[in-house]
């Protein structure tokens, strides 16, 4: 009787994210599907170490992860480097450092200076701040990826499509400074096409097409956004395993409390 | 639903049992993550460990760094300081330990202390004092060459850390904690 | 339902408890002893989970506060410093955000439940009212709490809302920019919501403290709205509604715990992982799922209130959506004394229970629909965009016509490059637009308390009712009995 409207407020809550999204295509997923989906989802960690090196030949040259750092490469659930390798990863970089003995921000050349970094340091933006990143590229802002596969509607397939998705504009049309994607809100893009064949090669011979970089740096962007999925799906397992236990035995509890009044 | 079903008490009581122990479980499986979440967290964890160049640091001169939210001297001794810290007779101080206890005896020069006062928590300041090393304002505490408390109120050496020297640096960089 | 206290000191420190203060005895009366009317379905488990809720968001909530930052440059990564390195942060704080959602999942079916079984009706009118205010702090609650974690859709969402404010005439800027503490959402407005935040959950437990205390006062009331006549009609509380409401419960749970597991960012919004921009807006500002319904119901009044054929506009449309909005929180207030039925369940008022179920809720989750979506969004459409251009050509007038405006302005150009004088007119297809169909349903959802309750409280008639609770639990068994065999 009033189950009915139980099944309408669900299906209500479901349908919510249906926003409108411009005139954009739809995201794809990549054919191989997501390993990190569903109640079992899990990082691969040769993915991850395949997708690191994608945002470090290219996305870094643009894009920061302030909210990721050297040391969570090591970290369980992860891309699975060593704590050595995240330490030597971390020293190749320059990160922002404070001010000098003698109380200097800047060096000689009036830049701020830097210092190696360590594995406790965020991955920097390569730019000082966001109006040096708009200057730098003609006026359009590289936003930080850290969260990026959860700041966007279908984050993974959308990124990957975005990044597999740049052609000629179908009517012919060029924009200066723009780029056409199918994908991208009203198509026009200030991202030039980042990945090409061959770009990025990886050592464990996996095949350096545009598609391969793509799944890799998107499996990669999406564990910086959620580090912590594994064990979350693991712990959600056990919880709910432990609470449908739980119902059984209230449930026959309540059968039995119930039994005399029934 | 009954009639068919015979009454068990025991059941009845096993069913009761379950769910409370299943249920304090759950309450108790609740609560932890809002206990530890007060722990350390992971980025504090992270510093915990901080590593030092030490190749740099001028003959009898010391530098502080901070580690875990505390100053931590690094002192490269000079050759007399470390023969005023060998010639006390240590068994009668305070807090007896002889300097090689305190030190890397493949690098007597190098001391590393918390410069926290075991007293009540002061910084000392260096090169100060009746004994050539350290001694803290807030109350007189004087320690000598080696961080060793030799008058004064404070009850203890200034503490060491565990520190190594890191694998491959030749023996430049140390590594706090 | 209040009835003679059964407690029965035990130990020596019970009775030199209860001597000073009978707390135990007030704890067995209401929750142990309490005489409970024995046909409760699963509907009335809600207080119950409502209660858990409450709690989980209140333990969650400090825990976060000892890790969240309250500045607007600090703000949102204080809440990324949660997800990643506070031991369990991303837990407790998914727990927090999915459990908002869940509170007002609860909220809403305990509201839908006690309007349907008439549990607002006399002489429980008091916990009803208390029940609306509960509803509207945990709503203002619910608001602030979305905000700090500063991302876009914090930002805007704020401004949104507290813009609201600034729709009331005269006094509205002032106001608004008293609860902003500057011009536009910044950081005072940040650290003030983070305040109000912590303390409104505090005065939403003591409502329901009285709330609790107002149920009990009558007791329960029951899925056939008659008064429990006597020890037949009742069981004690315990054991036998904590363990059907622990069963409830642990069921609730499950979901919860599904989303907070396997989708914790599905009831949230993409935009909200985007750092707040004061200078960028997103492209389509929607609050909380649980506050759509009157979203839509505020964006769905766009027209001015004054005399019909005159200048005269009495209330601008914005402030009337802002009523209007106010109004369908207020009107629940007033629901005891709208509904004129003697009849206190739906389960024996066939026209009532038809308008509520059939008309009521679909309205209500239609006007969600609305709420997410944008009002401009064209539902229906009759005919096509037509583009007209009118000239003489001599004496004779001329009239082209075209599918787009460009096609037109074209042609209208080389006439014009001639010396012609052209007139241009646009032909505008009939559009049924969301925000019609949220016209239509804020009017069903108003009339439906302000009209329909009354007038059919009134020429209703009842369908036969049990004699007493005891008597309607039988009938059902055997008959259940007799359909199985």
């Amino acid at each position: 009787m009033m189950t009915r409207f139980t099944i309408a407020l669900l299906a209500s809550l479901i349908a919510l994210p249906a926003f409108a999204a411009g005139d954009a295509e739809h995201p794809q997923a990549p054919p191989q599907g997501w390993s990190f989906d569903g109640v079992f989802g899990r990082y691969d960690p040769q993915t991850l170490q395949r997708g690191y090196l994608v945002y470090e030949q290219v996305c870094s040259s643009c894009h920061g992860l302030e909210y990721v750092t050297y040391r969570n490469l090591a970290e369980p659930g992860g891309p699975g480097f060593t704590m050595d390798q995240a330490r030597a990863i971390a020293a190749e970089h320059l990160v922002p450092a404070g001010p000098d003995q003698d109380g200097n921000t800047t060096d000689e050349n009036g830049l701020p200076l830097t210092r190696d970094g360590i594995p406790a340091d965020a991955i920097p933006s390569p730019y000082a701040n966001d109006l040096a990143a708009r200057a730098a590229n003609g006026g359009a802002l590289p936003p930080d990826l850290s969260l990026m596969t959860k700041a966007r509607l279908n984050g993974p397939s959308y990124i990957y499509s975005l990044l597999t998705g740049y052609e000629p504009d179908p009517h012919g049309e060029e924009q200066v400074g723009l780029y056409y994607n199918s994908y991208f809100t009203n198509h026009w893009i200030a991202m030039a096409p980042p990945l090409s064949d061959g770009l990025v090669e990886f050592p464990d011979g996996t095949e350096g097409t545009v598609e391969n970089q793509a799944f890799a740096v998107t499996n990669f962007l999406m564990w910086a956004s959620e580090p912590h999925l594994e064990k979350r799906k693991r712990m959600g397992f056990q919880v709910m395993l432990f609470l449908l236990i739980l119902s059984v035995l209230l449930y026959m509890g309540y059968r039995r409390v119930w039994a005399d009044q029934h | 639903m009954s009639g068919s079903e015979t009454t068990h008490p025991d059941r009845r009581d096993f069913l009761f049992i379950a769910s409370g122990a299943f249920g304090a479980v759950a309450t108790g499986a609740m609560a932890i993550p809002l206990i530890d979440q007060m722990n350390a967290s992971r980025d504090t964890l992270a510093v915990a460990q901080i590593r030092v160049d030490v190749s740099q640091i001028p003959d009898g001169q010391q530098v502080t760094v901070e580690w875990r939210g505390k100053p931590v001297f690094i002192r490269h001794r000079s050759a007399r300081d470390i023969e005023e810290a060998r010639e006390v007779d240590w068994e009668r101080l305070r807090d007896p330990q002889p300097d090689e206890a305190r030190i890397n005896p493949e690098h007597p020069e190098l001391l590393v202390m918390v410069g926290v006062c075991t007293h009540l928590g002061c910084v000392p300041l260096a090169d100060q004092g009746d004994y050539n090393g350290w001694f803290c304002p807030c109350h007189g505490s004087h320690y000598d060459t080696a961080g060793r408390i030799r008058k004064g109120p404070a009850p203890e050496n200034l503490a060491v850390p565990e520190w190594v020297f890191v694998d491959g640096s030749d023996d430049a960089v140390i590594e706090i904690g | 339902m209040a009835h003679e206290s059964t407690y029965q000191p035990q130990a020596g420190i019970e009775k030199w408890m209860d001597d000073r203060l009978p707390v135990m005895r007030l704890v067995h009366d209401s929750f142990v002893d309490f005489p409970t009317p024995k046909n409760l379905n699963y509907w009335y488990t809600f207080g119950g989970i409502l209660t858990f809720c409450l709690v989980a968001q209140i333990a969650t909530g400090i825990t976060l506060a000892m890790h969240y930052v309250a500045n607007d440059t600090m703000a949102f990564a204080s809440v990324e410093h949660i997800m990643r390195d506070v031991n369990f942060g991303w837990l407790i704080r998914y727990s927090h955000a999915v459990g908002a959602s869940m509170f007002f999942l609860a909220v809403y079916l305990h509201m839908f439940r006690g309007m349907y079984y008439g549990s607002y009706k006399a002489p429980r009118e008091v916990l009803w009212i208390l029940g609306c205010i509960i509803f509207l702090l945990m709503m203002a609650t619910g608001f602030m709490g979305y905000v700090l974690p500063w991302g876009q859709m914090s930002f805007w969402g704020a401004t949104v809302i507290t813009s609201l404010f600034g729709a009331i005439p005269i006094i509205g800027d002032p106001i608004q920019q008293w609860m902003l503490g500057g011009f536009a959402v910044g950081n005072p407005a940040l650290n003030r919501f983070f305040s109000l935040h912590y303390l409104l959950p505090f005065v939403i437990f003591g409502m329901v403290v009285l709330h609790v205390w107002a149920l009990h006062v009558p007791g329960n009331n029951n899925p056939t709205g008659i008064d429990a006549k006597g020890p037949q009609d009742t069981v004690p509380f315990h054991p036998y509604y904590t363990v059907k409401d622990a069963f409830g419960l642990v069921i609730f749970m499950l979901i919860f715990a599904g989303f907070v597991f396997f989708a914790p960012n599905a009831l949230g919004h993409p935009d909200n992982y985007i750092p707040a921009n004061n200078l960028v807006t997103p492209a389509h500002i929607v609050p909380e799922w649980y506050l759509l319904p009157f979203y839509a119901i505020l964006r769905s009044i766009t027209f001015d209130f004054g005399i019909p054929f005159t200048d005269i506009i009495f209330i601008k449309a914005k402030f009337l959506g802002v009523i209007a909005m106010f109004a369908s929180i207020g009107v629940l207030f007033v629901l005891p004394w709208l509904d004129t039925s003697k009849v206190r369940s739906m389960r024996y008022r066939p026209i009532m229970r038809f308008f509520f179920l059939i008309i009521f809720l679909p309205a209500c989750v239609g006007l969600g629909w609305v709420g997410a979506e944008t009002p401009a969004k064209v539902l229906y459409q009759q005919g096509e965009f037509t583009y007209y251009a009118d000239y003489f050509e001599g004496e004779e007038l001329t009239t082209l016509t075209y599918d787009t405006a460009e096609e037109r302005d074209h042609a209208v150009e080389s006439l014009v490059a001639v010396g012609t004088e052209v007139e241009i007119r646009d032909g505008t297809p009939f559009q049924f637009q969301m925000v019609h169909l949220g016209l239509i349903l804020t009017i069903v959802y108003f009339a439906y308390f302000i009209i329909i309750m009354p007038l059919v409280g009134i020429i209703e008639t009842p369908r036969p009712m049990p004699a007493s609770i005891a008597e309607s639990v039988l009938p059902r068994s055997s008959a259940s009995a007799a359909a199985a065999e």
